[in-house]
């Protein structure tokens, strides 16, 4: 078998087009993505671009080296930044909860903004549904994209549940809370209206009153009650922000490591967003192991037990030893990405090596970024 | 690495004591985690918490008994590790183990669960078209905050508590269907509100058949019988998120099993090298004698490529070092899952589960 090699991801033609506003970076957990989006805006940043970066939830020392020092939900300057060619960076931590209490006191006078933040389904809805993470990052993304006072707009997906849910949920709450369940939920008096709603929902009502009781059916009543006169609109927001991710300006990126679990979602994903008219710009494989000498796995394992049985030499002995596992796991990895390729023709492919130590400044992610850009390897 | 005498497992309660239904023999082996029904998995993303899952599935099976792997994140993950296409809401075999072991696996699906729940408890069939036209299947499995971790762990203890029928000839309850049951688990970041479920219905549903089903799904995840296990990495960040959430979960009330270290490669050079090399240095004339004395084709300049590799895998370690000595603040017992360079598929999963019966584990 000798597969053609992937097309490589042109990262800094990708950055430096103007007509590029909106990078969102997605994949499974551990993979990198806060990382990645963090090294891709500062390389904008410094090659001109007025760039601010979204991220969820960013590793402690991470968070410190771009000078966020708490959840906040407004952009601040990164300091040390270079801006010889004239960009900017900025970046905020998403606060969710804030986000969605945010939204509510924009759009709903005060009393009403103050019964929905007091009501105990609404708090447990704000901090805990899988999806307001999602919804609220889009959310976010929409206002600063709608502000304009950026070129480029840099998002870390939140670590959801599957990667699905950063597209789907923003949509499954908006359905929600404009459907037919909350229109039932919400109607204090069982009138003659709800024979509209037609067949089974007798049988609905029955099942919901059973199970849910009639405390949390209140609560969810009266939040939804207040809530509903202020976002008639929720689900037109959710797929307004949607079109936006739909435009040619937004470039989709999906992040993996060269493992099968991960590989496999990022294919899983990439079949999503092409279904869902979504652009992809390619695929960000980090974590890839290096071998920096032309020696097979055979070759540097025959010549470490040649070298351990005259029981001499065991600094090169080791060193063999070691090749011989790199070069293998090498050659899984490269398997699993020719496999992703040649399913995924279309999709361009940066590779990122695998560093010894995580990120802790912006001199490592410079060194992430050069190695994205394809313009150096290993520090 | 076996347990040291001042760590007892039970977040430093008394070891679990066998169960008494526990019919089979004994076993002779020293096993850390001997009585416990329901091992969950946790880790952050990308530490490889289904491998480890499954490996440990299968080394609990070695003892001969039925052990059932759920997943419940619709991943997908199981399958394609045990060679399958995929799993769906119905318990299967998946693989035998030594000593006349077998492992069952079930994709716990919310929707499914919720429709089950409704049969079982409230003799509801075929509701499911309506439900969904209303909206309220949405509403339960992804929307209701709580709700789908409570279908999912009812799943879960639901499969722990069950029990064959008993003949007629004897009283009392039957033997378990399932001798242990392993669960892959939501990552660190989110394992203790997904077991938490009554501290979040509680808030909620005060009263009622909810409530009443949260209370028989915390009965079980609280029991001594329950543990939660952490996958880490020697990495910097899981290893920061493995002690955060064994200090989440331990005042959450769970029991912590152990810590299972995922990916360890092997020390190939001294300390002394490595210790050099994390710093760049290298003999590399030594490499290079050794690489002549090998007949190597080029050995000075193999030698220096060599050194590369050598300098990078010295700092690998050197972090896994300070890795191993965070985790070993935490108090819990450590169990090696070594790396396999070739990757992982039923050979190496049986290989895992060898190596963590070897070190005692389960």
């Amino acid at each position: 078998m000798n597969p053609t090699p992937p097309r490589t991801l042109d990262v800094d033609d990708l950055l430096d087009n103007p007509g590029t506003r909106i990078v969102v970076c997605c994949g499974s957990g551990g993979v990198g993505k806060t990382t990645t989006a963090a090294a891709l805006a500062l390389r904008a940043a410094e090659r001109g671009r007025h760039t601010v970066v979204i991220t969820v939830d960013p590793a402690r020392r991470l968070a410190q080296s771009l000078g966020l020092t708490e959840l906040d939900n407004t952009p601040r300057p990164v300091p040390g930044v270079a801006d010889s060619n004239g960009g900017s960076l900025h970046a905020m931590m998403l606060d969710m909860k804030r986000t969605f209490d945010e939204t509510v006191e924009a759009h709903a006078d005060p009393q009403r903004a103050e019964q929905i933040l007091n009501n105990p389904f609404y708090q447990s809805l704000s901090s805990s549904f899988a999806g307001t993470q999602e919804y609220m990052a889009m959310e976010k993304l929409g206002q600063l994209r709608r502000s304009d006072e950026w070129d480029l707009i840099v998002v870390d997906t939140p670590p959801s549940r599957s990667a699905l849910d950063f597209l789907d949920a923003p949509k499954r709450l908006g359905r929600f809370l404009d459907g037919r369940l909350v229109r039932f939920l919400g109607t204090p008096a069982r009138g003659g209206a709800f024979r509209l709603l037609g067949a089974g929902f007798g049988l609905v009502t029955g099942v919901i009153t059973k199970i849910l009781g009639t405390q949390l059916l209140k609560d969810v009543q009266s939040f939804i009650g207040a809530f509903d006169a202020v976002f008639g609109g929720f689900q037109e927001r959710a797929e307004q922000t949607y079109r936006i991710l739909q435009t040619e300006g937004t470039a989709f990126l999906v992040v993996a490591a060269p493992e099968l679990d991960a590989l496999r979602e990022a294919s899983y994903f990439v079949a999503r967003l092409s279904a869902e008219q979504m652009p992809l710009a390619g695929l960000v494989l980090n974590r890839v192991q290096q071998v920096h000498a032309d020696l097979s796995a055979e070759q540097g394992s025959a010549a470490a037990e040649l070298l351990e049985a005259t029981g001499e030499h065991p600094l090169a002995a080791a060193a063999l030893r070691l090749h011989a596992g790199r070069v293998r796991q090498r050659n899984r990895e490269q398997r699993l990405r020719n496999r992703f390729a040649a399913d995924h023709p279309d999709v361009a492919i940066a590779e990122v090596p695998a560093y010894p130590e995580d990120v802790h400044d912006l001199d490592a992610l410079r060194a992430i970024g050069r190695a994205l850009a394809g313009v150096s390897t290993v520090p | 690495m076996t347990l040291t005498s001042t760590i007892t497992p039970g977040g430093g309660r008394a070891r679990p004591q066998p169960a008494v239904h526990r019919l089979r023999g004994v076993s002779s082996r020293d096993r850390d985690w001997d009585g416990v029904r329901l091992h969950v998995v946790t880790g952050k993303g990308g530490t490889g918490k289904t491998t480890v899952a499954a490996a440990l599935a299968l080394a609990l099976a070695a003892e001969g008994g039925k052990v059932l792997l759920v997943e419940v994140e619709e991943r997908h993950g199981i399958a394609p590790l045990f060679g399958l296409d995929s799993l769906s809401y119905a318990e299967r075999e998946i693989a035998a183990a030594d000593n006349g072991g077998t492992v069952y696996a079930l994709a716990v699906d919310a929707e499914a669960a919720l429709l089950e729940y409704l049969e079982m408890f409230y003799g509801l069939r075929r509701v499911g078209g309506a439900l969904r036209r209303f909206g309220v299947i949405d509403f339960a499995t992804t929307i209701a905050p709580g709700a789908r971790d409570i279908l999912l762990t009812g799943k879960v203890t639901e499969a722990v508590r069950r029990r064959t029928p008993q003949s007629a000839r004897h009283d009392g309850p039957g033997p378990y269907v399932y001798d242990a049951v392993v669960l892959d688990a939501p990552p660190t970041g989110r394992i203790t509100r997904f077991l938490n479920v009554t501290a979040e219905v509680s808030g909620l549903a005060r009263v009622g058949p909810v409530r009443d089903h949260a209370a028989r799904v915390i009965d079980v995840i609280r029991s001594p019988e329950t543990v939660v296990h952490f996958v880490t990495l020697l990495e910097e960040m899981p290893v920061q998120e493995c002690v955060e959430g064994i200090a989440e979960a331990r005042d959450a009330g769970l029991h912590v099993g152990g810590i299972l270290v995922n990916m360890v490669r092997p020390a190939l050079l001294e300390d002394s090298v490595l210790a050099a090399a994390s710093q760049g240095v290298v003999d590399v004339a030594a490499l290079t004698r050794g690489l002549q004395a090998a007949s190597l084709p080029d050995p000075s300049r193999l030698a220096q490529e060599l050194s590369k590799e050598i300098v990078e895998h010295a700092r690998h370690m050197r972090v896994a070092a300070e890795a191993r000595s965070r985790l070993a603040a935490a108090g819990r017992p450590c169990y090696d899952v070594p790396f396999l360079d070739d990757g992982v598929d039923l050979d190496g999963l049986r290989r895992l589960a060898r190596e963590l019966r070897d070190q005692g584990a389960v």
